[in-house]
């Protein structure tokens, strides 16, 4: 746990730098002014929390800050923190409930589905189950090579299709596979596609039903993988994945770069999804179970 | 002017960009008040479309000068869409009659550089490779290798990489101190949020930047990106990639990007594409029909076939604004494009008289109508009423003066 701890930390600091001091700088000894909030909003919308999350931020802000009559800057950050945190769900903890435990990976081109597959598969293995990877990514050139080698380099069971096959085939196959193999954990990295190509939507529609065909009750799991530098258009994504494929789960990866993924917070909100995971970097070891303080923590970054 | 401070913020504009832009808008606005007689509303929106335009800049060509062959590096996060980007920009300056030759520069991430290699195979460019030799040395080779073989550009996909990451950055600041490039394009993911304007600093303050590829424009981000990365670093837009295909490449528009960014869709886009669609002899003749009164199901045929020249549906649809580009998007464009070609079809499946004076149509007509157009009778008559009710709402217009009408069409 310690380990996991500092493992967020470290894939934190390089972002946290940037508003390090200056949240300390903002709330010193001074007295709450305009001024405080003014520069409290710009923090939270250079975190990506966006507007209408920001000011609802403050606004609770305000309202606890008249109840208590506090006046000193300084007693916003721990405040501010509480705050933030209560909108997070607590991460559900994943339980195995049936063997084939069937997972899609979808979300937008680029995201990181590729390598959060090969990195789920690393932690699954770890944790003692047999997970298959399917590469049913047969649209974007090398996509199938890609999760290939990473299937090599972590000594992962692997499923392909041939380039060009019809990616509910691929999944269907490799699910059969995964039967007869006794495997615990199929997951399946789609191809990426953005959330407003209707037809592109309607084929991982397609893909989710062949799923259900190859195994009742599948998939178990659909989880959308979000790059955390995306803005306001996140939640449009997570809307979308939701409505035609019922995503019921969030990655963010990419977290270790210099963007905060603020808006985690308007998708819980409206969309009651829940962050599952966290990508911290560049390493198989780097996805790790979402840490919603640790997450504060590296927003406020102070 | 709240608003527009809004619709900035919500289009992933930076909170520092957006605070100077609306500061600036406000002084103009104030100082104009005195001498135009427009209403403050519109002037306040006409200041603020001038501004978004005169901060996006106008669209830069390639540079293509100097001793060839000429290097392009293209640069960018993880998944920006560089590769994809590569082989665009190959495609275009090989249609523009150059001799291309691609780098595969990122030897990090698993099959990158086999993503890079189908790439070229499809588009026939061949793609330079060495394995275990570092990315500014393989550009090194690869340029003097196209000197030789006589190619003209030279693209170097390189590895996705964070501004923060000293190493990678130090990489990108070798090549370029190895083979100084004529064109170092930052590729920028349009759906980006606040942290467009670290990255853009950081790329600049690494290697000289040159132009901005925003990337994956044909999803339904507004891209105020932009706004941010032209403030900061001051490179211009040079293109928008708007599709998976490797003709998806586009030369931007300030003025439409502006409109996007704002939140009002791509009218101008899609009167653009009408206009090129528009027969204009033919709508002018339509317009007298219509407003004469004699409106024929020749006449909807016609219109549905110029409608189909503006390009696929579901493009048409996205182009929409605001709600209306919402709504849209959940209209299966297939649908709208099955119900045109059926009902051309049911309509070629007519008799020139039947089409001039559907009136004739009885039951027996109407069968063979629908065997002959593979439809069903049930489809035959639901245009049928369609049709009743369009030609009931010309003769309406008519009543109330066409005139507008035919201005429209004109």
């Amino acid at each position: 746990m310690a380990d996991l701890f500092a493992r967020w930390k470290n894939g934190l600091t390089r972002s946290s730098q940037a508003a390090f001091g200056r949240l300390a700088g903002l709330l010193g000894a001074t007295e709450i002014t305009d001024e405080t909030w003014d520069e409290l909003e710009a923090l939270l919308i250079q975190a990506d929390l966006g507007i209408e999350t920001a000011q609802s931020v403050l606004e609770a802000l305000k309202g606890a800050v008249r109840t208590r009559g506090l006046r000193r800057a300084s007693e916003l950050q721990s405040l501010l923190q509480a705050e933030l945190r209560s909108r997070l769900l607590e991460p559900p903890s994943f339980t195995l409930t049936t063997r084939p435990f069937i997972i899609l990976l979808v979300g937008v081109n680029g995201s990181g589905k590729t390598t959060t597959a090969a990195k789920l598969g690393r932690r699954f293995a770890q944790a003692g189950f047999k997970p298959l990877l399917v590469a049913a990514d047969t649209f974007r050139a090398a996509a199938v090579d890609q999760l290939q080698i990473w299937a090599e380099r972590l000594n992962l069971p692997f499923f392909a299709g041939q380039a060009g096959a019809d990616p509910g085939a691929v999944a269907y196959d490799a699910i059969h596979s995964a039967i007869t193999k006794k495997m615990d954990i199929v997951l399946v990295d789609t191809a990426g596609r953005l959330h407003t190509r209707y037809n592109l939507m309607e084929e991982l529609k397609k893909v989710q039903r062949v799923v259900g065909k190859a195994l009742p009750g599948a998939p178990h799991a659909v989880w959308l993988v979000l790059d955390a530098t995306t803005g306001q258009n996140a939640l449009h994504q997570a809307r979308a994945f939701k409505e035609t494929v019922a995503a019921n789960g969030i990655i963010l990866a990419k977290l270790d770069s210099s963007a905060r993924g603020g808006m985690a917070f308007a998708i819980q909100h409206e969309l009651g999804l829940p962050i599952l995971f966290a990508g911290l970097g560049e390493k198989p070891d780097d996805l790790q179970p979402f840490d919603p303080d640790a997450f504060v923590e590296g927003i406020l970054s102070a | 002017m709240r608003e527009v401070r809004l619709a900035l913020l919500e289009a992933d504009v930076h909170y520092s960009v957006v605070k100077e832009f609306v500061a600036r808008v406000r002084e103009r606005a104030v100082g104009a008040e005195v001498s135009k007689a427009l209403i403050p509303g519109q002037q306040v929106v006409k200041i603020v479309n001038e501004e978004l335009i005169a901060t996006l800049g106008e669209p830069a060509p390639l540079n293509l000068s100097g001793p060839r062959p000429r290097l392009l590096l293209l640069v960018g996060l993880q998944g920006s869409g560089k590769t994809t980007a590569a082989g665009k920009l190959a495609q275009l300056l090989r249609s523009h009659g150059e001799r291309v030759m691609l780098v595969a520069g990122d030897p990090y991430r698993p099959a990158a550089i086999q993503q890079l290699q189908t790439l070229g195979e499809r588009l026939d460019v061949p793609v330079h490779t060495e394995s275990g030799v570092k990315p500014p040395e393989l550009t090194a080779r690869a340029v003097a290798k196209a000197q030789n073989g006589g190619f003209g550009v030279v693209i170097v996909d390189t590895a996705g990489r964070s501004q923060l990451d000293d190493g990678l950055m130090n990489e990108l600041r070798a090549i370029v101190a190895k083979v100084p490039p004529a064109e170092t394009l930052l590729v920028v993911d349009a759906m980006i949020g606040q942290e467009a304007l670290h990255v853009a600093e950081g790329f600049r303050d690494a290697v000289p930047l040159t132009g901005l590829i925003l990337a994956k424009m044909d999803g339904d981000a507004r891209g105020g990106a932009a706004i941010s990365i032209r403030s900061v670093t001051g490179v211009p837009i040079k293109f928008l990639g708007t599709g998976e295909k490797l003709d998806a490449l586009e030369v931007y528009n300030p003025g439409r990007l502006a409109s996007r960014i704002l939140g009002m869709g791509d009218m101008l886009g899609l009167i653009e594409k009408a206009e090129a669609a528009f027969d204009e002899k033919a709508a002018q003749e339509q317009a007298k029909k219509l407003s004469s009164g004699e409106f024929t199901l020749e006449d909807l045929a016609e219109m549905l076939r110029s409608s189909k020249k503006m390009g696929p549906m579901s493009q048409m649809l996205e182009m929409l604004p605001g709600n209306m580009g919402q709504a849209a998007r959940n209209v299966a464009p297939q649908d709208v494009e099955r119900q045109l070609k059926t009902t051309e079809a049911i309509i070629s499946s007519m008799t020139i008289a039947e089409r001039r004076r559907p009136d004739i149509l009885n039951a027996r007509r109407r069968r063979r109508i629908a065997s002959g157009s593979g439809t069903q009778v049930q489809e035959v008559n639901r245009l049928m009423k369609q049709f009743r009710e369009m030609q009931r709402l010309f003769t309406t217009l008519k009543k109330t003066g066409g005139r507008g009408l035919s201005h429209l069409f004109g």
